[in-house]
């Protein structure tokens, strides 16, 4: 087993965290009235009103103590209070996870496996019509703005046809919330979601079995007399699958921003949904946490991938 | 090889003919890829019609004009329509183009800017300031791209200047990688061991030496930055937090069309297809200037 390799990649993510947290404890004082914004933009609180709240909350103490408290709260799951309604953003965030985890999660499913067949049909019939079609129609629909291909989409399917409702995770009142009901509402964000993915999946996918193909262990296994489908299966489609592992955790970033996109043309009630609401009000703490979480997230998948990788590749974790 | 390449200095003018032949060379391949030279077409297209946008605008995109409100397109006058207070959907587009464009291009040149120093100081002193400029760039890439253009953006007051700055502050990442990667791999080359051997400083081996030689990972990537800045800001712009109106860019032209979706879906169509053609456009030029720079990188 490669746990040595686990271990060392956990220990690089390290100062990864440290600087993330580093940039968003800068975000948050660089904000217009930095942590007591919400009191700094209300009218009937005065200067020394102020003054006390900040000697209260530590905002006299040198950066670095505020910095380590603020890390503190962080690692220990307070992220504060909303300004709005002054919620615990812990419980606003926690609400939402579902939701945007259905959506991404189904949005993934549904793209490495269309990706994968779409790649792999146009790496092995490369330079055929197939193959032109889908890796320019791979290029169309990644330069095509998200947002409004959610747009047309409604226009098209909800509006016109009338096959899918034109927002929410379920159907108000009564009758709603059933399964059903909620799969059906999931149709449109998770197809758009899922297109954009599908759209890079089988482009890496393409690639690494491109590389893989003209391999020389590949010639050697067609030399040495072996049927094809022996040659796809055991040389090519487990060689070429695993790097492609790791661009999970790379893709992560988009995911979540196009989840957030998804989330705001199809009113799902996601993070990202979370996240713009707070952006309206310039709810500080929420969009702060919203920031942190996603981006250890990023980090967090990037080092499951890379582990995965490890385990299954044993000439990854010895290399370094 | 290594003696061959050290003694050819004092040869200066042969390399400058050599290196014009290099550019006819990769033209030659550029033009061979069809769907780059479409997307140079469109390109073109576009940057004119934003141009002459002035002469080739029937109207005033800010001109109100309360009797001829959501008037669809092909209607009299207004062959793309009018939006919900009468003004002229075409004469807007053509306007906000030079928004949407001026925006990915200077965009463009502060990622490019800001990655290229990035990248160059990385591999050219190596070691700690290395590590430290690569976990910077990891700590970057870390977040998604929406959520920090969006937090930026509400901090600052928008405008032209703004935006631009934001969309390129979280996207040099990528070009500082490919910078520090192409220079690590040209760095240990003869012929900037030549230069040093020669007493050049630091500055001139950086400009001199290892820019012009790892050029061509750098074009392309500036290219893609280009297509990645024109879409950053109209979700920027789509969400509200771009350039205020009247100013218009292609984003904030969809913004205002989600209002009345269903009374005048053309207000959408329009600019969504003109952001779609510039962004494709550009990622076409991109896919193309590969294949040129390096034909054996070639996979599609």
């Amino acid at each position: 087993m490669n746990l040595d390799y686990a271990f060392r990649r956990l220990l690089q993510m390290a100062p990864l965290l440290l600087g993330i947290s580093v940039l968003g404890f800068s975000m948050m004082h660089l904000a217009p009235g930095g942590p007591t914004a919400l009191y700094t933009l209300n009218p009937n609180v005065t200067a020394e009103d102020i003054e006390r709240i900040k000697e209260a909350w530590g905002l006299n103490d040198p950066l670095h103590v505020q910095y380590l408290r603020w890390a503190g709260n962080m690692i220990s799951g307070d992220f504060g209070n909303s300004f709005r309604g002054g919620a615990e953003v812990r419980d606003l965030i926690v609400e939402r996870v579902p939701a945007t985890l259905q959506l991404m999660g189904t949005a993934y499913l549904v793209a490495v496996v269309l990706g994968f067949v779409i790649g792999a049909l146009g790496a092995f019939r490369q330079y055929s019509v197939f193959d032109y079609l889908a890796t320019t129609g791979a290029l169309v629909t990644l330069s095509i703005p998200t947002f409004w291909f959610g747009l047309m989409v409604i226009f098209v399917f909800s509006e016109r046809l009338g096959w899918i409702p034109s927002g929410g995770t379920q159907t108000l009142g009564s009758g709603g919330g059933g399964l059903l009901d909620r799969l059906h509402h999931l149709v449109a964000p998770a197809s758009v979601l899922g297109l954009v993915l599908t759209a890079q999946w089988s482009r890496y996918f393409r690639t690494s079995l491109l590389e893989t193909k003209n391999q020389e262990y590949v010639r050697t296994a067609h030399a040495k007399g072996l049927a094809e489908p022996t040659v796809l299966r055991r040389h090519i489609l487990r060689n070429a699958v695993l790097p492609v592992i790791a661009l999970a955790g790379v893709q992560l970033p988009a995911v979540f921003s196009g989840a957030l996109v998804a989330e705001s043309i199809f009113g799902w009630a996601g993070m990202g949904r979370l996240f713009l609401d707070a952006l309206t009000y310039r709810d500080y703490p929420i969009l702060m946490a919203m920031l942190m979480i996603t981006a250890f997230l990023v980090v967090f998948g990037n080092m499951l991938a890379d582990i995965a990788l490890g385990l299954a590749d044993p000439r990854i974790g010895a290399r370094s | 090889m290594a003696a061959s390449q050290a003694v050819a200095l004092p040869a200066i003018p042969e390399r400058r003919s050599r290196s014009e032949s290099i550019v006819g060379q990769i033209w030659r391949r550029f033009r061979q890829h069809r769907l780059a030279m479409a997307g140079l077409a469109v390109i073109c297209f576009l940057f004119l019609a934003a141009v002459f946008a002035p002469v080739i605008a029937p109207y005033d995109p800010e001109q109100v004009n309360p009797i001829a409100r959501h008037q669809p397109p092909l209607s009299a006058g207004h062959p793309l329509g009018t939006d919900e207070i009468g003004r002229d959907v075409l004469s807007r587009l053509l306007y906000a183009g030079r928004v949407s464009l001026v925006v990915g291009f200077a965009a463009m040149a502060v990622t490019v800017i800001v990655g290229s120093v990035v990248g160059l100081i990385s591999a050219y002193y190596g070691g700690k300031v290395d590590a430290v400029l690569m976990r910077l760039t990891d700590v970057f890439l870390s977040f998604p791209t929406i959520y920090l253009l969006l937090v930026l953006a509400a901090f600052v007051q928008p405008s032209v200047l703004s935006i631009t700055l934001i969309v390129g502050a979280t996207a040099w990442m990528e070009v500082a990688r490919i910078v520090r990667a192409q220079f690590l791999a040209l760095k240990e080359q003869d012929f900037v061991l030549a230069a040093r051997a020669l007493g050049a400083t630091a500055p001139r081996i950086m400009g001199r030496e290892l820019l012009p030689n790892g050029i061509g990972p750098i074009i392309v990537a500036a290219t893609l930055q280009v297509a990645n800045a024109i879409l950053a800001e109209s979700y920027i712009s789509f969400l509200g937090y771009g350039i205020q109106p009247p100013q218009a860019s292609w984003g904030i032209m969809l913004n205002n069309a989600q209002d009345f979706f269903t009374r005048a879906p053309w207000l959408a169509v329009f600019p969504g297809v003109a952001i779609t053609l510039a962004v494709l456009a550009f990622n076409f030029i991109g896919d193309g200037l590969r294949d040129a720079f390096d034909p054996r990188q070639r996979v599609g």
